[in-house]
């Protein structure tokens, strides 16, 4: 909220970066802005639009899926995400919306629209922007827990997700904020599975590191609102933060059984509708059937599905579990391998609120120090080109990872010494021996091999 | 009693995962061969095929590669270039009479300790059972030819 108000920021919703160029302090980047069919300038956030929608069934009820109810409330083809939204400006899906469909629509919205910000011409449009460093911070998203179909998500609308249960929990929800069964029940019990997906070799074998908290907070959540019988079935309990330990023990105070164990399996009753988890709890030995009115599934997070294309636009590593990497993952957790491009929050692996405000801060400061100095220090052992020697062959620039070699106007190689790393992969590959990687020269090795094949052994 | 042979190794080390991994092996107290002479550049991509047919002509009888992980490199994708590097190189040699099991390129973590000892040992023993690189280059006889498979040397 804050950062759409701030005089120096500028948001560009609903934009898309296509292409970067240059290199720390002197980035060139292509940001494609798809079309919202409302002018953000004239929108109001009045809402009147999302009222006159035509797309609605029977009793007026409007007809689209809500992405952010987790597909749980309905929304308008004409619409606001949601109350809290940044820009709040409404916008139109051209995947529901009749006109743009069909191109067959009364269009009420626009009849009402007071500031005429709805123009359904809109096409997507280019801008190129000079910028002097990233911060990277696209986030995770949910791993699909019908993947395993041990949990049976799907078989059931009463087994659902963590962040589902967070719209039924909530206030601005599809049920107001009652916790209900799919057949508008109070559940009288509920268990709720820790790490689906999580430290299980069959989806991801990392923590996903927030989802013990949430499922603390909606046990309590569901004791206090429902007074339900809840179980809670847990590998490990990761409560690892400030004051977190302690609400881990105010939960087990509140009454809510914790159950050691991964469950095995999750049956829905055909007839009943009733769920059936088997679980053994490894601490009893003792296996064990439980049966509820709900299951909550504290599923993984994983590396948005356009994580590859992100990696390539603004040259990132990652690490083999998907996430962005950092340029070391004690002492600079949030650099990457590029110079001038920055991580922060869950892109570069799961972490929850206070850390991910945290490391933001971090970049926040390492941008402010790069803009302060104004220079940038790099590392003695980078590339050099003897142009006398280069024959132009462009067999380096092809070799280089950074992109950091160009032909220059002489048509002879030239290295970028803010973009190069050092790590000499064009002086290995230059056939003419014009490259030098500086403090690893092909004289230095050779005397390094001569010296140490003198030695006996 | 005849001294046994006791082969020289020359080791390209990555100085941020393999060259790490040996400095972990040895924190480790793992015990790995005192034939390896550790050579640390920068990436496996720095190294050269010429630097890899001096070491030969130094006399070292055998060569070992070592890089981080495909995907794990700390220079983006610059161990993708020792991929394609090395099993060529390894076809040339046989050109010269050297036996391309002389060389190896392998991939050892920082947090691999226990693996650098493993690949460095299992490298110096067989290097032990091809003899000393003298006695190969000893034996002078055509080159065999061998056709190069082009479509593969290329990709």
């Amino acid at each position: 909220m804050d950062a759409g108000r701030h005089p120096n920021i500028e948001l560009l919703d609903y934009s898309e970066v296509v292409e970067v160029n240059g290199y720390v302090g002197n980035f060139q980047a292509r940001i494609k802005r798809k079309p919202r069919y409302i002018h953000s300038d004239l929108c109001t956030g009045c809402g009147l639009c999302t009222e006159a929608c035509v797309l609605r069934g029977g009793k007026g009820k409007l007809m689209v899926p809500s992405e952010f109810d987790e597909g749980m409330g309905t929304r308008a083809a004409a619409y606001i995400p949601f109350a809290q939204a940044v820009p709040l400006k409404a916008t139109i899906d051209p995947n529901s919306c009749l006109w743009l469909v069909k191109g067959k629509c009364s269009k009420k919205c626009e009849e009402v629209c007071g500031t005429n910000a709805i123009d359904f011409d809109m096409e997507e449009s280019f801008l190129d922007i000079e910028i002097g460093s990233i911060v990277i911070a696209t986030g995770y998203k949910m791993w699909d827990p019908a993947q395993i179909p041990d949990y049976g998500y799907g078989k059931s609308p009463n087994i659902i997700t963590g962040l589902e249960f967070e719209r039924l929990t909530n206030a601005g929800g599809p049920t107001a904020g009652e916790i209900l069964t799919a057949e508008g029940k109070v559940p009288e019990k509920v268990v709720i599975v820790h790490c689906v997906g999580s430290r299980d070799e069959r989806a991801h074998a990392y923590c996903s590191r927030f989802c013990c908290m949430y499922s603390l907070k909606q046990a309590h959540q569901i004791k206090e609102k429902t007074g339900a019988e809840v179980f809670s079935l847990y590998i490990d309990m990761r409560s690892f933060g400030k004051d977190y330990e302690e609400f881990y023990r105010r939960n087990r105070e509140e009454g809510i059984q914790f159950i050691q164990g991964r469950p095995s399996q999750v049956t829905v009753d055909p007839e009943s509708g009733k769920l059936f988890v088997d679980v053994e709890d490894i601490q009893l030995g003792q296996v064990m059937e439980l049966e509820a009115d709900m299951v909550l599934l504290a599923t993984a997070i994983e590396p948005p599905e356009n994580a590859d294309q992100l990696a390539s636009t603004f040259g990132l590593g990652r690490t083999p579990d998907g996430w962005f990497a950092e340029a070391h993952p004690k002492l600079r957790p949030v650099e990457t391998a590029s110079a001038g491009v920055f991580l922060a929050g869950c892109a570069q692996g799961p972490r929850d609120v206070p850390d991910s405000v945290a490391h933001a801060g971090a970049a926040a400061s390492e941008v402010i120090q790069l803009f302060n100095q104004g220079v940038v220090t790099i590392a003695p052992t980078i590339a050099q080109v003897d142009e006398e020697k280069c024959v132009g062959c462009e067999e380096c620039i092809h070799s280089c990872p950074y992109t950091a070699i160009w032909r220059n106007h002489a048509q002879k190689a030239e290295v970028n010494p803010a973009l190069c790393q050092g790590c000499g992969t064009c002086a290995a590959a230059c056939p003419s021996g014009a490259i030098t990687a500086l403090h690893f020269t092909d004289d230095e090795i050779v005397a390094q091999i001569d010296g140490l094949l003198k030695l006996a052994v | 009693m005849k001294k046994p042979f006791e082969p020289k190794v020359v080791a390209f080390l990555c100085n941020w995962c393999s060259y790490a991994g040996a400095d972990n092996a040895g924190i480790s107290r793992l015990q790995s061969p005192a034939n390896i002479l550790p050579i640390r550049v920068m990436c496996s991509g720095r190294v050269s095929a010429e630097m890899i047919l001096r070491a030969f002509r130094a006399g070292a009888d055998g060569v070992m590669v070592l890089g981080c992980h495909i995907g794990d490199c700390h220079y983006i994708n610059a161990n993708h270039r020792t991929v394609k590097r090395i099993p060529l190189l390894q076809k040339i040699l046989g050109y010269t009479g050297i036996n391309p099991e002389r060389l190896i390129l392998d991939w050892v973590s920082s947090a691999e300790a226990p693996k650098f000892a493993r690949v460095t040992a299992d490298f110096v023993d067989k290097i032990i059972s091809l003899g000393p690189i003298k006695d190969e280059l000893k034996v002078t006889h055509p080159a065999t030819p061998v056709s190069l498979p082009v479509e593969e040397v290329v990709s």
